[in-house]
């Protein structure tokens, strides 16, 4: 793995390392971690289902980012909270369980204060249960860490997940529609690009934005680095 | 080795042919010569201003994205020329330009340009296009008129949609047997009267140019000829089945883009299988698949679907059809 060399706050997290002096990780790094080095849509490529299926347009977008960003807080504080008292068997339950705890609250508030945006999200809302940042934060980072440093990295992580989702949501609904949050932007007259709010959309856009980020990342490290190696370990080391 | 020493030692290859990728591609381009031609004599300046926007959108994504001097071996000219020959003359020119900048980019170069990519570009672009446009693509001017007239608002401001034009639309001979179950006679499909894109008008253009290079050996004959066959035994079989409700085997041969597709599309050298046995099966599958979705499926043509599905079955196709090498394989026992 390279991204030892490229970022060194990624040795305090993730696999267990051998005990040694770590220099203490300042609290901006934790939370800036995640909105663009470790970008969990760009980078790690984690949560992909959410992003390729309710980004046709930005309120959709913002909608599920937010929703997300809650659910992620809420439950890495709180296993970060709980982690001296699970046990191990038992503590991927235990993430779930609480998952869909915060899911659950989330759905019931969408619903009741944006109907609309609600039912438009559909089935994606009840399924930010198995999302895979949530679960990859809570195994990889906050069962591990102390809360304020769980909380700032989820902050972090839910913040990247939006601005990923407000980007491709940008994206498909200015070519797709030719609108931005519903207000048009080119006149009555605008062709819309109809295949940007289908699905296939979401994957070109995905696909587009990825490249982009590769091309970057490449491009500052002045060298060939693996552009989709997940800069998290999830679960290296402690499942037999 | 035209060395004038006759015993001059080197490594092998020692057998080589005149023949290099750019000589092959601009051979083609100039094979579509003729069917440019003809699409302009049947829609006019229309047809000339959509190629030459999908030629420019393939070209300048080529120049901009593809690396070293790729430009010059001709093959995003014929991407953007094919793609410009599968559009409707009336579609705006700004998106044709924009299918010719899909086809390229992310029909060819994402998977590292000429060789590496999976499905031909050219109809990668328009099957984008379609998604994208739904109505701008399947509006079909009728041809006729006088050679300067527009065949629809080609020259729509970038972005905006066509505006209301008095060019004569109809439906293409494929979309009047599907919905209204009204036949075309053959010689018009033949020779090339009737709606449809660009280069799916006139069969006997198409087919001249394609046998010209099949004796270049420049396209595999095996694909156009087992894509042909396998359409006209399947439709002659359900012709038999049920007369009214099946097109005649003639029909469905010259009728839309069948024969542009299996002669310049089906038969492009990166996206076929390269044994003879895989050029049969893929073509035969073309020909399947393709009246299959014409008959039973929601669209009225096939033929650009059915070359993408067996495109992505080429490798599959290649690896079962590899030849036994000389000297391996099972034993056969001692007789």
């Amino acid at each position: 793995m390279t991204h030892g060399a490229v970022e060194p706050a990624s040795m305090t997290h993730g696999a267990p390392v051998a005990p040694r002096a770590r220099r203490p990780v300042a609290p901006r790094e934790d939370l800036l971690r995640g909105v663009w080095k470790e970008n969990p849509v760009l980078v790690q490529v984690l949560g992909m289902c959410p992003t390729l299926a309710v980004t046709n347009s930005v309120a959709n977008s913002i909608a599920m980012g937010l929703a997300t960003l809650f659910v992620l807080v809420g439950s890495c504080v709180l296993v970060s909270g709980i982690r001296r008292w699970v046990p191990d068997q038992v503590r991927i339950a235990t993430f779930v369980l609480i998952i869909a705890t915060f899911v659950t609250v989330a759905d019931m508030t969408l619903e009741a204060v944006a109907p609309a945006i609600h039912k438009s999200l559909g089935a994606f809302v009840p399924l930010i249960v198995v999302n895979c940042i949530i679960l990859a934060r809570a195994e990889a980072f906050a069962s591990r860490q102390s809360v304020g440093r769980s909380a700032l990295d989820a902050l972090g992580m839910g913040f990247g997940f939006i601005l990923t989702l407000l980007l491709m949501g940008t994206i498909r609904e200015i070519l797709g529609s030719g609108t931005l949050l519903g207000r048009s932007l080119f006149g009555p007259s605008y062709e819309p690009w109809v295949i940007m709010v289908l699905p296939p959309g979401g994957f070109l856009t995905l696909g587009a934005l990825l490249l982009v980020v590769g091309w970057w990342r490449q491009r500052k490290a002045g060298r060939a680095v693996p552009v989709n190696e997940p800069a998290c370990a999830p679960t290296v080391g402690k499942v037999a | 080795m035209s060395s004038s020493n006759p015993l001059v030692v080197t490594a092998s290859p020692h057998l080589s042919t005149p023949d290099s990728t750019p000589r092959i591609m601009w051979t083609v381009v100039a094979s579509l010569g003729p069917v440019l031609a003809a699409a302009s004599y049947f829609f006019g300046v229309s047809a000339l201003l959509v190629v030459a926007a999908a030629t420019l959108g393939a070209l300048v994504t080529e120049f901009w994205f593809g690396k070293g001097r790729t430009l010059l071996d001709g093959s995003a000219m014929i991407t953007g020329i094919l793609l410009g020959l599968t559009l409707p003359a009336g579609l705006p020119i700004w998106m044709a330009f924009v299918g010719g900048a899909f086809a390229i980019g992310f029909g060819k170069l994402i998977f590292g340009g000429l060789g590496q990519n999976v499905f031909n570009p050219a109809l990668l672009g328009r099957a984008f296009l379609q998604a994208a446009f739904p109505v701008a693509l399947t509006t079909w001017p009728k041809p006729g008129g006088t050679w300067w007239e527009l065949r629809g608002d080609n020259l729509a401001l970038p972005l905006m949609s066509a505006g209301a034009t008095d060019a004569i639309t109809g439906a293409t001979p494929l979309g009047l047997m599907k919905f209204e179950h009204a036949g075309t006679p053959v010689s018009d499909l033949f020779f090339g009267t009737t709606g449809g894109s660009l280069g799916e008008t006139s069969a006997l253009v198409i087919l001249l140019c394609g046998t010209y290079l099949a004796l270049k050996n420049y396209l595999n004959w095996r694909i156009p000829v087992s894509v042909f066959a396998a359409v006209a035994i399947l439709a002659e079989m359900l012709h038999l089945l049920d007369a009214p409700r099946f097109p005649a085997p003639a029909f469905m041969l010259f009728s839309g883009g069948l024969v542009l597709g299996a002669t310049y599309m089906a038969t492009d050298m990166v996206t076929s299988p390269v044994t003879n046995l895989g050029s049969w099966i893929f073509g035969a599958g073309i020909g399947v698949l393709v009246v299959v979705i014409r008959i039973w499926g929601g669209l009225a043509e096939g033929v650009m679907y059915g070359i993408l599905l067996m495109n992505a079955m080429v490798p599959f196709i290649n690896r079962v059809t590899q030849p036994r090498v000389f000297g391996t394989g099972r034993v056969t026992g001692v007789r």
